[in-house]
């Protein structure tokens, strides 16, 4: 394994993997995206409840599951980065960070949209919606910090730090609103035992949260790309590749 | 241990000779707390009740803002390289700066918090609560603070970036600390919500100094 995942500490190595998979996350990522929205807005049936409202629910889970999941990504980074000392690691959180904060964003807009017609306000400071509030401003802080160096290695490693302070900061932050206020409804697809939602409605759920991980790595493999290729720029191979382009 | 004396003893020696600067933050924190009736209104129970966030929002600004200092001046003159290039460990002289920016700066401030707390009408109870949690909480806000302080050191504009950097951050803090002098305030116990404050200012003194020391060596990189 280490073998295998060697070479990719090179940033060549990197840039030619992620050039490589870019195309296809995004395609696969947007289809099954297509497929699922589809499934959920017209075919899933609409809830006893909530009626068609809950079918913002496609939206709203997704982005909320992945910017959390994204930021432990963007931690993971940090942590091999700060310990192996790769550069690309570096690159990858900030490819990362913003791509988190928009789906943060769209969370919580959407779940600002669901709020409206179901508890009747847009916004209550309850504990789920607080926490990823705060995650939002921590995405902010790591892009700020990075945004701020003009030596971007120097840059990297910071955010590195502070995004590795951030994920430690994350759960208490989590049990802190908890205690503190809730009216979010409980979990309701964590429970893989027995899915407290109707196997109709959970199906192009767990599709779109799945279409938009994909789609999601996909942009982050652009953004990797980029960053890799801005950061290069002066490196023989990024020029014997502008050149051999510029040939063709 | 002879380094770790040296840097106390310039620390205090600094304080003592030219205190007006150390003295804003405190002097901020007054200012910022005396706003809030004003702004609010001076109604007493008002204050009462938005006192506690109110005065543990003014520590954490003031305290942002007394951070700045922490080793910026030591940056500017080179002295932190001096300590980078001694044989003496980092961990331990940035902890020992760390400790003396709570010392000189936030202890004042949680000196001044019974007037604070008179200003805004706080019961006793309430304000044993208030000084527990400063107590226990103000050494957090320090230790993590200087990780952001020395990520930010060779950024000329550190300020406004260190203050989004470490308000979501505190959040945690600062809701333990209300939560825990609004229980005393309906005389409830409160020592649920200090032993979690308490849990995370331990860990924070195992982690914080070496995540403090690596940020550093950051900065000088």
């Amino acid at each position: 394994m280490w073998k295998w995942l060697h070479p990719y500490a090179k940033t060549e190595e990197t840039y030619r993997l992620a050039a490589k998979l870019a195309p296809w996350l995004l395609g696969l990522g947007l289809l099954g995206m297509l497929l699922g929205t589809v499934w959920g807005l017209v075919f899933a049936p609409a809830d006893y409840q909530q009626g068609d409202a809950f079918r913002i629910i496609y939206m709203h889970v997704p982005s909320a599951i992945l910017s959390m999941g994204f930021y432990s990504g963007m931690a993971i980074c940090a942590f091999i980065g700060l310990v192996w000392q790769i550069r690309t690691c570096y690159m990858a959180i900030i490819s990362i960070a913003p791509v988190g904060a928009c789906l943060t964003f769209i969370a919580l807009w959407t779940g600002a949209a669901w709020g409206k017609p179901m508890w009747g306000t847009w916004w209550v400071w309850d504990a789920r919606l607080t926490s990823e509030l705060i995650l939002l401003f921590l995405y902010f802080g790591v892009i700020a910090l990075y945004a701020s160096f003009q030596d971007k290695l120097q840059g990297g490693k910071a955010a590195a730090v502070m995004s590795l302070v951030g994920v430690i900061n994350l759960p208490v932050i989590h049990f802190s609103v908890e205690w503190w206020n809730t009216l979010h409804q409980g979990a309701t697809i964590t429970k893989f035992a027995k899915p407290s939602m109707a196997s109709e409605m959970l199906w192009p759920l767990l599709l779109n949260i799945l279409a938009l991980a994909i789609f999601c790595a996909g942009i982050v493999c652009i953004r990797l790309k980029n960053e890799i290729f801005l950061r290069e720029i002066r490196r023989p191979w990024v020029i014997k590749m502008v050149k051999r382009a510029g040939e063709a | 241990m002879l380094a770790i004396k040296a840097i106390f003893k310039k620390e205090f020696t600094l304080i003592a000779r030219g205190s007006a600067e150390m003295m804003m933050p405190l002097l901020f924190s007054v200012i910022v707390v005396s706003l809030f009736p004003l702004g609010v209104g001076p109604g007493p129970d008002t204050l009462q009740l938005i006192g506690p966030g109110v005065i543990w929002v003014a520590a954490l600004l003031s305290a942002l803002l007394g951070l700045e200092h922490l080793f910026r001046d030591d940056f500017q003159d080179g002295s932190l390289e001096q300590y980078l290039l001694s044989p003496a460990s980092l961990t331990l002289m940035v902890t020992v700066k760390v400790l003396c920016h709570w010392l000189f700066v936030i202890v004042p401030l949680i000196l001044v918090s019974p007037l604070l707390a008179l200003f805004l009408n706080l019961t006793l109870n309430m304000y044993w609560a208030l000084l527990a949690t400063l107590l226990l909480g103000t050494p957090l806000l320090s230790l993590v603070g200087a990780i952001a302080v020395a990520l930010t050191l060779s950024i000329n504009k550190g300020g406004v970036l260190l203050a989004v950097l470490l308000l979501p951050v505190f959040i945690p803090l600062l809701i333990f600390a209300t939560a825990a002098i609004n229980n005393a305030a309906l005389q409830l116990t409160w020592y649920g919500q200090l032993g979690i404050i308490g849990a995370m200012l331990i860990f924070a003194v195992a982690v914080c100094p070496y995540a403090i020391s690596y940020a550093v060596r950051v900065s000088h990189h």
